[in-house]
């Protein structure tokens, strides 16, 4: 009777959630009347307006992965090593990310770093770049850190460090050559998440005015009628590699460890 | 040499936190407090409280009610939904691959949203969608005939739900693997039944974590505009829709108000992350 009642729970379940993702594959094919074809892929492939926001949106979600793992890893090591005091402060901020709402964050960036500002970001192209870059660190911040954090308290900083330095490492070469190796897996998921977030935010790349994937999406899905579909089922399937390589990532990761 | 390392420990031991803390300072704790600031300031610079007062006007206060009620219902849905799923998952006697992929899928789906998850909607759902031609073809019954209109409060809501209850499985799921088998057979040796097992144990020692990922959804779905936006074409006047249109510049005249109104979305979602705070923490005590 229980196992009854989960079958059925996990079969309406599958119902509620293939059928959209269904609806989605069977609609991106029907651009060609009276059969299905690959032309509503086609003709997004072909979209120099789709090569150009998408290469943009990947270009910012690796510079933001970057910035992100240079920020996040070495806060997150010497904290744990030396500053134990400050994770309730560390653990509010990544907490404010998830309290204050993109949107808000974003009207603070064109308040604050406006043209007549004392840091006038959004006056260049650039600037305004550079802002998403941190915008979308601040989104990721929460995935970062917690995947790191996680990731390092599986090791033993304190003794890493000290035999590293015993052999004259500094700390640079601690970071990249002891600790990066150590919890690489945690920041790959970090990586791949934050990747899966970025490649298709709207609010931040539509307010600050970049020719990003999201406004590109808003804009198909405004004024043509199947490439949108199509669009939904390749971020469904960036999304599901970014998960997939996660678990991968984390499988190694054991295959590694198993034989110590 | 080490009284002089040692003096040297603690101002070098705070700049190792700088960077991050100068990143967080410059692009969330300043850009927030600029806009909570705003919100209390007049054109002049001189503090009021007029901002706040100025968002008490029916059209405001209606897309605001509108955001909570939308919130609340697909939160409330998404809870319970996801929360049948995770115990069917955890409890129900299933093959264990099953809860990996079931994992997984709530992974890609909870990230699945925003402008993508409106076009599969229009997609299942839409005048020409899979669903609706389904019905209409297979089963006669035309769901546009009977009043459904996507650009609606249960349009939305309907869509929401959909990155709601994956997340809610994500979140629970660990929380009901705590349930300690103990704890069950001990209620069963003093002759309770399944039911009263759940009433008076279970449901107790999850009820802080349903409640708190209640809240989390809550806030989820409160700060989420691009599958609005996407799907209605920002025609729904819900909060964070008036907020978008006020910074794109279209509407309300006076920047001040959009301010109070940003002020209004933090004060909300932070009620609601404070309670999920609480609640964790409650939860957090059965789990040792």
């Amino acid at each position: 009777m229980k196992r009854f009642l989960a079958w059925a729970t996990i079969g309406l379940a599958v119902v509620y959630f293939f059928l959209p993702l269904l609806g989605m594959l069977e609609f991106s094919l029907k651009m060609r009347r009276g059969a299905y074809s690959l032309d509503a892929y086609r003709s997004v492939i072909g979209d120099p307006q789709f090569q150009a926001t998408f290469g943009y949106s990947v270009l910012m979600a690796c510079l933001t992965i970057i910035f992100g793992v240079l920020v996040v890893v070495p806060t997150v090591f010497w904290v744990r090593l030396k500053l134990p005091r400050l994770r309730p402060v560390m653990e509010f901020i990544t907490l404010l990310t998830l309290v204050i709402p993109p949107i808000v964050i974003v009207f603070g960036y064109i308040r604050l770093f406006n043209t007549s500002s004392w840091l006038p970001l959004t006056g260049s192209t650039f600037g305004t770049d550079i802002l998403l870059i941190c915008g979308y660190a601040v989104l990721s911040l929460p995935y970062m850190y917690r995947a790191v954090d996680t990731g390092l308290a599986a090791i033993d900083l304190a003794t890493l460090t000290e035999a590293a330095q015993s052999l004259g490492a500094g700390w640079i070469t601690v970071l990249a050559r002891v600790i990066l190796p150590n919890v690489l897996v945690a920041v790959l998921s970090g990586a791949f998440l934050t990747f899966a977030i970025v490649i298709g935010e709207y609010v931040f790349a539509a307010l600050l005015d970049r020719p990003a994937f999201g406004p590109y999406l808003v804009w198909a899905g405004g004024n043509k009628a199947y490439e949108p579909a199509a669009l939904a089922v390749i971020t469904f399937a960036l999304t599901w590699a970014c998960m997939l390589l996660i678990q991968l990532a984390t499988k190694f990761s054991q295959h590694t460890r198993s034989p110590r | 040499m080490r009284s002089s390392r040692q003096r040297l420990t603690l101002p070098w031991n705070g700049l190792g936190a700088l960077p991050f803390l100068l990143f967080a300072l410059l692009f969330l704790l300043l850009p927030t407090a600029n806009i909570v600031a705003g919100a209390f300031v007049d054109g002049s610079g001189g503090f009021t409280l007029q901002n706040i007062a100025n968002l008490f006007t029916p059209e405001i206060l209606k897309a605001f009610g509108l955001s909570v009620k939308l919130s609340l219902t697909s939160a409330l849905i998404g809870c319970a939904l996801g929360f049948a799923v995770a115990l069917a998952v955890v409890l129900g006697g299933l093959p264990t691959w099953l809860r990996g992929i079931v994992m997984t899928f709530s992974g890609v789906t909870s990230n699945f949203a925003g402008v993508p998850l409106a076009f599969a909607y229009v997609a299942t759902l839409g005048r020409v969608g899979f669903v609706t031609l389904l019905l209409r073809d297979w089963f006669g019954v035309n769901i546009y005939a009977l009043g459904f209109n996507m650009i609606s409060f249960w349009g939305l809501t309907a869509a929401y739900v959909f990155f709601q209850i994956p997340l809610m499985v994500l979140i629970i799921t660990p929380a009901i693997d705590g349930l300690r088998r103990e704890w069950r057979e001990a209620a069963e040796a003093l002759g309770a039944t399944g039911g009263q097992y759940w009433r008076m144990v279970a449901l107790p020692v999850l009820g802080p974590s349903l409640l708190g990922t209640l809240a989390l959804l809550f806030a989820n779905a409160f700060g989420a505009v691009a599958t609005a936006i996407a799907l209605t074409g920002s025609l729904l006047s819900i909060a964070p829709i008036l907020l978008f249109n006020q910074i794109r510049g279209d509407v309300l005249q006076d920047p001040h108000l959009g301010y109070a109104l940003a002020f209004g979305m933090i004060v909300i979602t932070g009620i609601s992350n404070g309670v999920y705070v609480v609640m964790r923490s409650r939860a957090e005590r059965w789990i040792k």
